[in-house]
């Protein structure tokens, strides 16, 4: 099997998929990106917190124009996943109003977006309804 | 004895649209030239000048000075988004307001004609190997792999997330507030479009990021604008006619992002606008009830029904019951975007700062022809640049 490696740092593939933020350690805030102090209350001690893999749809947008190399029509939602908001695409739903809604419940999924020259494969998530 | 208002004295802005045969620094010369003749002054009374250019490059403020006069003042390049026009206007408020001078000249000016989608942190797929970059890391660009980084996607989330919170919104009634604009639109001659569409048209054109179709987004255009402001002590030196058409700056207020929880993955575009228009109606002393007209950031037709319940136009969470009152329309009780908003009027970056500014001083000053709200004596400009940076004015009519 070809090695596989995250999309993106925050993603962690074992021991099964999910989504690491660093938690601020005073007051909790989280952020998916490296930051010097908290945002919220400027601490500057950040502990890794894994993020619920289940959640709801708060936000989306039914996506048809994107950057070149992007499949449209595409589905961008905001899931708030037990309290941390997550941003990504919803997947295994049909990309129409008919099939998305506000408040729909969905989870963590991944897949492979490509490979490289080294077989290298790179594994992004995406959210999932759940039936 | 001087009140320390800080006054409007002139105001322009070019017509909005393709401009094939001017560059940046020609529609900036001219907006800032017809402000200065419009207030009756001239570069050689100017304190300090402002000047912002987002897509431009640096060092517009200098190159206008090199345009239409060089006297050496302090010139200041502004950049804060879309933003930027009301942010290069309030560097002039603050140098008055602090005493260093007594006249202030500030400029947006923006070249976007068919510069088609615009999106936030896109990259290119580079290398031939995996390769991680940027703040998360990432071996490719995240944008429309993990949500979308495109602005008509980014507010229409943001929209969504408001009727997601109080219902009342969807397709329909976001398509609704865009054809009210187009609408304003035709009373307008200086509008990059001045088209009416009917209901149909708009919710029928081309999808561009659900529930946002083209009508329903901000157009992308060509425009300057520019505003001289001078200090109350100033301004009673001047001619009667110059008093009588000046227009006082009851509040100018800037804000950015306080922490909220969600802000890393939508930008947040609320909590920022309420916290401005609280600052900016205590300053004023006046409440939104006081407002007879209103030019909020509508730069996606779902961006404007948030903004009706930021500024507190209406209650908390009621956005769809105004706008479906008919409130916001420019026979109702708060006429909002009766320039036709950015959606029709077009949205050259820099510009829209000052421009939205220029459309309420139009009417307070009661030169808005067929387009004049009728008596209207206090209105609010508004624009949002994201990342994020909230501008307010609270614009009053001159008492003589």
């Amino acid at each position: 099997m070809s090695e596989q490696i995250p999309f993106v740092e925050y993603l962690h593939l074992a021991p099964t998929p999910h989504l690491v933020a660093h938690q601020c350690t005073s007051c909790g805030a989280r952020f998916f990106d490296r930051r010097n102090a908290c945002a919220s209350c400027f601490g500057t001690s950040f502990a890794d917190a894994d993020i619920a893999t289940e959640g709801f749809v708060r936000s989306f947008t039914i996506v048809s124009f994107a950057a070149p190399g992007i499949p449209v029509p595409f589905v961008s939602a905001i899931v708030e996943c037990d309290g941390t908001s997550v941003r990504g695409n919803l997947t295994n739903v049909s990309p129409d109003p008919e099939h998305v809604s506000l408040g729909m419940r969905v989870r963590l999924t991944t897949y492979v977006i490509g490979s490289d020259e080294a077989g290298t494969e790179a594994v992004n998530f995406a959210f999932e309804p759940i039936s | 004895m001087s009140s320390g208002d800080v006054w409007i004295l002139g105001i322009n802005m070019t017509k909005f649209g393709k401009h094939t045969d001017k560059d940046t620094v020609d529609l900036a010369a001219q907006a800032a030239m017809a402000a200065l003749a419009d207030g009756g002054v001239t570069m050689a009374d100017m304190g300090v000048l402002a000047a912002g250019c987002l897509m431009g490059g640096g060092g517009i403020a200098q190159m206008i000075q090199k345009q239409i006069g060089q006297t050496g003042i302090p010139a200041y390049n502004v950049s804060n988004a879309c933003a930027t026009g009301a942010t290069a206007l309030r560097v002039a408020y603050m140098s008055i307001k602090s005493g260093e001078c007594d006249f202030g000249l500030a400029v947006g000016v923006e070249k976007l004609s068919g510069v088609g989608l615009l999106s936030g942190g896109s990259r290119k797929d580079d290398g031939k190997t995996w390769n991680r970059a940027g703040r998360y890391g990432a071996v490719a660009s995240t944008d429309g792999r993990i949500g979308t980084d495109t602005m008509p996607g980014v507010f229409a989330q943001v929209g969504m997330e408001y009727a997601h919170k109080y219902g009342g919104a969807d397709f329909k009634l976001f398509a609704q507030i865009s054809e009210k604009n187009h609408a304003h639109s035709t009373l307008n001659p200086l509008a990059a479009y001045q088209k009416r569409f009917t209901l149909d048209e708009i919710m029928n054109d081309m999808m561009i990021a659900y529930p946002n179709t083209r009508a329903m987004c901000s157009a992308n255009c060509d425009g300057g604008a520019a505003a001289v402001l001078v200090s109350d002590e100033k301004l009673k030196t001047l001619s009667l006619e110059q008093q009588r058409r000046a227009v006082k700056i009851s509040a100018s207020v800037l804000t950015s992002d306080p922490y909220e929880e969600a802000c890393q993955v939508l930008p947040d575009v609320n909590t920022l606008t309420r916290r401005a228009a609280a600052q900016a109606y205590a300053k004023a002393g006046i409440g939104p009830e006081d407002l007879d007209l209103v030019e909020l950031h509508d730069c996606f037709a779902t961006a404007e029904l948030v903004h009706y319940d930021n500024l507190g136009l209406c209650k908390p969470g009621e956005a769809a019951d105004f706008f479906k009152s008919g409130a916001t329309w420019r026979d109702g009780s708060t006429p909002v975007n009766v320039s036709g908003g950015l959606e029709s009027k077009g949205h050259p970056i820099a510009a829209t700062g000052i421009a939205n500014i220029w459309e309420v001083c139009h009417h307070l000053r009661g030169e808005a022809g067929d387009r004049q709200i009728q008596g209207a004596k206090v209105g609010l400009a508004h624009v949002i640049g994201l990342g994020s940076a909230c501008g307010i004015h609270i614009l009053e009519k001159s008492g003589l």
